[in-house]
């Protein structure tokens, strides 16, 4: 019965992602090598010069991804942790609350938080008009249509999916143990080096998985943030998915861009000092 | 903590300036609420109106979409949070075959990018002669949430120390009673968490609904129609209440806390 | 071929992309159909006649339409219902476009039917897909008295669907520059002012490869119903030169409009229907057909391939064509109506309103924007009409200008 038990646990989410994620990889995989156009159909051709054709034409837009999803990620885990940190040891017993109200603005729909956005950070609205009026910003100065805009909209976008899983490997955390180890090293900085942070370290991991991830393959900021110069791969998929219908072209870009991910997350969980990538993502 | 008070009284205060932050557009939309727009456009202000909140419920298709979104997603948390749970645990647990492959499914999961999994589920749908409703819906809701709630629960399990049911088994308490007694409340924060972001991810979805939907519509797919003739203000009112509502739990929450203690 | 015909008169048996690659993956390939074998018999000249005269009323007609589109009481809809007795479904469940057709292939690939009986797509690539691929039903225009006699003749003659076989308009917008006029003293009347180097950085383009395709090509003089391959490229170059220039902000999608009333653009190619509500609203927008020309787009209303009610669909879109029923829907949606008489109608309605309804009807009535004048309609082009060959070359020209 015990040797059942992990089996039995996985069985539902199995059946899940069985039936309804590898069922249609493995259809993206084979349209991925297919030839041919939506009016005429699709034949089978065993194309994998699809893969190169679709990452020659569009590596700009995966590299410039990458990136972008990379910046924000590191945005998000320093602007992320000090608040997971301060919500698990000190929240009390708001503890929920706080995490609840971080939470509560993605509850309300995207498209009423860009109106929001626009309307905030317009040229010469209430944030940039204003600073403007009193000269502390030149008349030119804008913030939407840059690239600093795609990579603020996708560090706030996301930024919930860092912050929880941080604060809840730390709330395991025993306040004494962080106690203990002031007392024994001989600075704040030392004792959350060696004891608080190696504590964290899945926290921090899941919720890197959780963002870079995510971040990267988003076609929405860059879209709506962004200026000439700014597309990302995640734009490109759904143009060629939707306008082009070249389906092969855009299964091609996704297990690319699957692919290039998976390779990020390697990197960095070698550079955590873990041997197996899936013995990272389990820890 | 002894030491540094005062860099506990800053972060408090960051921990606040990030909420902010985070609430700011909700603010705008709050405020919109009461503009009193005298044309489909809703993006200048033009006075002052309680009106949207007393013709709140006119526009009957949007009063369903706001439903239809709220049953959605909390049918699909729920499912989403027993199901990923216990994958988390199996996965921070156990040891067992087909690990590997299933944290790699879990990833893939995380990576697919949206329009790709709303068109390829689509098209098993049709395949399988599955009419798209409702039930469509909360089935792909709980497979793109399912691994952010595995990956928050394994985060939280590998951080706890096994040989606390290993003792409460060596008691004598069954399985399930260590479950229940012991792992459940210990891993709680973590489930919490990812029933909150599971939560978040099902009411505010649009790519991959619209491919799944068929005749249902959901409040995120009903605003993004309506972008092209202008966004009725009760969308804003809506979203406020969601909002307010949230607010509202938040704050029982915490002074509920207070009183237990 | 016709490709109605094809889809109606026999089984579809075109590889289905996803449907069959996911019945191998799910180890079910027993649906191992011939690849592209489509070009089969010929069909009979009067299969639009057969397939219309096998269908019959059933009293129930689905709507598929976009939120916004039809007044909140359903006002036209409940008077179709008194008239006729047929009872009627209304969704709002069209987003966008490209994503509709992404939803709608699958299903009408796999021979299903969408549940809807009257659909309405904008014309552009998708409306044209859905025609090549048999995917709408041929309209019998003995049973549209209504539209032969109301419609304008404008909404007669498109390039995008002649003679009306698929389709006919449900409301239609003109794309032309808006300008802030805070920001933009001079009165903007040319389309040279978008390659202006003296509004750089301010200048707002539309991504959808279409709407800019055409803007490039009527900048050069080129007219887009009639351009060739040679011409999609020069009118490529002027845009990526604008573009270089650092002319162009950003490539938008409808987001253009809260950027130039914001006066975070200070000109843009622009669709008529937003400009008016942001008139409406008390902003500094102007609108203006381009001296060289602009562009009509029109929202169609179809039938999809195995809609359960065609008949009734067909009842209920002539129905819409009554000036009475269209001044309703008219005055809701407010974008321009393809039936003439309108105007006249809300004209008389507006005589007898008072107050602020009769203020709000009689801007209608005096803006160009809801009723272009014959002059802004001799200056409107219609969206280039293409092969899919063309359209790989046509779209590829444009996306790497705006999505680069």
């Amino acid at each position: 019965m015990k040797r059942l038990t992990p089996y039995l646990l996985a069985l539902p989410s199995w059946m899940w992602l069985a039936i309804f994620l590898v069922v249609p990889m493995v259809a993206m995989a084979s349209v991925s090598l297919q030839t041919g156009n939506a009016i005429d159909g699709f034949a089978m051709t065993f194309s994998f010069s699809n893969y190169g054709d679709a990452i020659g034409r569009y590596s700009t837009q995966l590299l410039r991804s990458l990136l972008y999803g990379g910046l924000a990620t590191v945005a998000m885990l320093v602007i992320g942790y000090p608040v997971a940190y301060w919500i698990a040891f000190k929240g009390g017993r708001r503890k929920a609350m706080y995490l609840f109200l971080l939470l509560l603005p993605f509850f309300v729909s995207f498209v009423l938080r860009t109106i929001s956005w626009n309307f905030l950070l317009s040229d010469n609205g209430i944030l940039l008009g204003t600073l403007k009026g009193w000269g502390l910003l030149p008349a030119e100065f804008h913030v939407l249509a840059t690239t600093f805009a795609v990579v603020g909209g996708l560090t706030y976008n996301f930024l919930p999916f860092m912050i929880l899983p941080i604060y809840v490997s730390l709330e395991r955390v025993d306040p004494r143990v962080v106690e203990a180890a002031q007392d024994l090293y001989a600075t704040r900085a030392a004792a959350f080096r060696r004891v608080v942070l190696p504590l964290s370290l899945p926290g921090v991991f899941a919720g890197v998985l959780m963002t870079f991830v995510p971040a990267t393959a988003d076609p929405i900021n860059a879209a709506i943030l962004g200026g000439t110069s700014n597309t990302m791969i995640g734009n490109i998929i759904q143009t060629e998915y939707l306008t082009n219908l070249d389906y092969p072209t855009a299964s091609a870009l996704s297990f690319t861009l699957m692919a290039v991910l998976l390779v990020g997350i390697f990197i960095y969980a070698r550079a955590l000092g873990t041997e197996n990538v899936l013995e990272a993502a389990a820890r | 903590m002894r030491g540094s008070r005062l860099g506990d009284r800053l972060l408090h205060l960051y921990t606040w300036l990030i909420i902010l932050w985070l609430s700011s557009p909700i603010a705008v939309m709050i405020l919109f609420g009461f503009n009193d727009k005298r044309s489909k456009s809703n993006t200048t202000w033009q006075g002052f109106t309680l009106r949207w909140y007393a013709e709140l419920f006119d526009i009957p298709d949007l009063t369903t979409a706001l439903v239809n979104s709220l049953v959605i997603a909390l049918v699909s948390t729920v499912i989403t949070v027993v199901i990923g749970t216990m994958l988390g645990l199996a996965l921070g647990r156990h040891r067992f075959r087909g690990k590997g492959v299933t944290n790699f499914f879990v990833f893939a999961a995380i990576s697919t990018p949206e329009l790709v999994m709303g068109a390829s589920l689509l098209s098993l749908f049709v395949s399988g002669n599955v009419p798209r409703a409702a039930g469509t819906i909360v089935i792909s809701h709980v497979l793109f949430s399912l691994a952010f709630v595995v990956v928050t629960v394994r985060a939280r399990i590998v951080t706890l120390d096994p040989s606390l049911e290993e003792a409460a088994r060596d008691l004598g308490a069954t399985a399930w009673g260590t479950f229940r007694q012991v792992t459940l409340p210990a891993i709680m924060p973590g489930v919490l968490a990812g029933a909150m972001l599971a939560f978040a991810l099902s009411i505010d979805d649009y790519v991959v609904t619209s491919f799944v939907n068929g005749s249902t519509v959901t409040f995120p797919l009903w605003i993004v129609g309506a972008v092209k003739t202008g966004i009725p203000a009760q969308v804003n009112v809506m979203g406020t209440l969601i909002f307010g509502i949230g607010v509202l739990i938040a704050i029982g929450n915490a002074v509920a806390a207070r009183r237990r203690t | 071929m016709n490709p109605l015909m094809r889809g109606m008169t026999q089984p579809r048996t075109r590889r289905d992309v996803f449907r069959l690659a996911g019945y191998s993956a799910a180890g079910l390939a027993v649906a191992a159909c011939g690849v592209q074998g489509q070009k089969a018999a010929p069909p009979k000249a009067d299969a639009v006649a057969d397939y219309w005269a096998k269908q019959k009323k059933n009293g129930k007609v689905v709507f598929a339409n976009w939120p916004e589109y039809m007044p909140e009481d359903k006002g036209p809809l409940e008077k179709f219902k008194q008239d006729t007795g047929i009872a009627y479904e209304y969704k709002e469940v069209i987003q966008e476009n490209a994503e509709f057709f992404g939803k709608a292939d699958p299903v009408l690939r796999a021979g299903q039917s969408l549940g809807y009986d009257i659909v309405v797509m904008t014309n552009g690539i998708q409306l044209q897909h859905m025609i090549e691929l048999g995917y709408v039903v041929p309209l019998d225009h003995a049973k549209l008295p209504n539209f032969q006699a109301n419609a304008g003749q404008k909404y007669k003659e498109r390039s995008y669907d002649p003679g009306n076989k698929y389709t006919v308009p449900y409301t239609s917008g003109v794309t032309g520059i808006a300008y802030n006029t805070e920001f933009v003293k001079d009165k903007i009347t040319s389309i040279e002012s978008l390659f202006d180097p003296k509004y750089k950085g301010r200048v707002g383009m539309m991504s959808d490869a279409q709407e800019i395709g055409n803007f490039g090509m009527i900048a050069l003089g080129i007219d887009p119903e009639k351009s060739s391959e040679a011409d999609w490229r020069k009118a490529g170059e002027k845009l990526k030169a604008q573009r270089d220039a650092g002319i162009v902000r950003k490539y938008y999608d409808q987001s253009y409009i809260d950027a130039v009333a914001k006066g975070d653009v200070w000109l843009t190619m622009a669709w008529s229907g937003d400009v008016f509500q942001r008139q409406l609203a008390g902003e500094p927008v102007e609108f203006v057909v381009p001296a060289e020309g602009g562009t009509i787009w029109t929202d169609n209303m179809l039938i999809p391939k195995n809609a359960a009610n065609p008949v009734d669909a067909l009842m209920l879109m002539d129905y819409l064509y009554q000036p009475a029923v269209a001044a309703e829907l008219d005055e809701f949606i407010q974008y321009v109506t393809p039936v003439a008489a309108v105007r006249d109608l809300l004209r008389e309605k507006a005589e007898s309103a008072k107050g602020e309804d009769k203020k709000a009807l009689e801007d209608m009535i005096d803006s160009p924007l809801m009723f272009p004048t014959e002059a802004d309609y001799a200056k409107l082009r219609t969206y280039t009409t293409l092969t899919t060959q063309q359209e790989q070359v046509f779209n590829q020209i444009f996306q790497t200008i705006t999505q680069a």
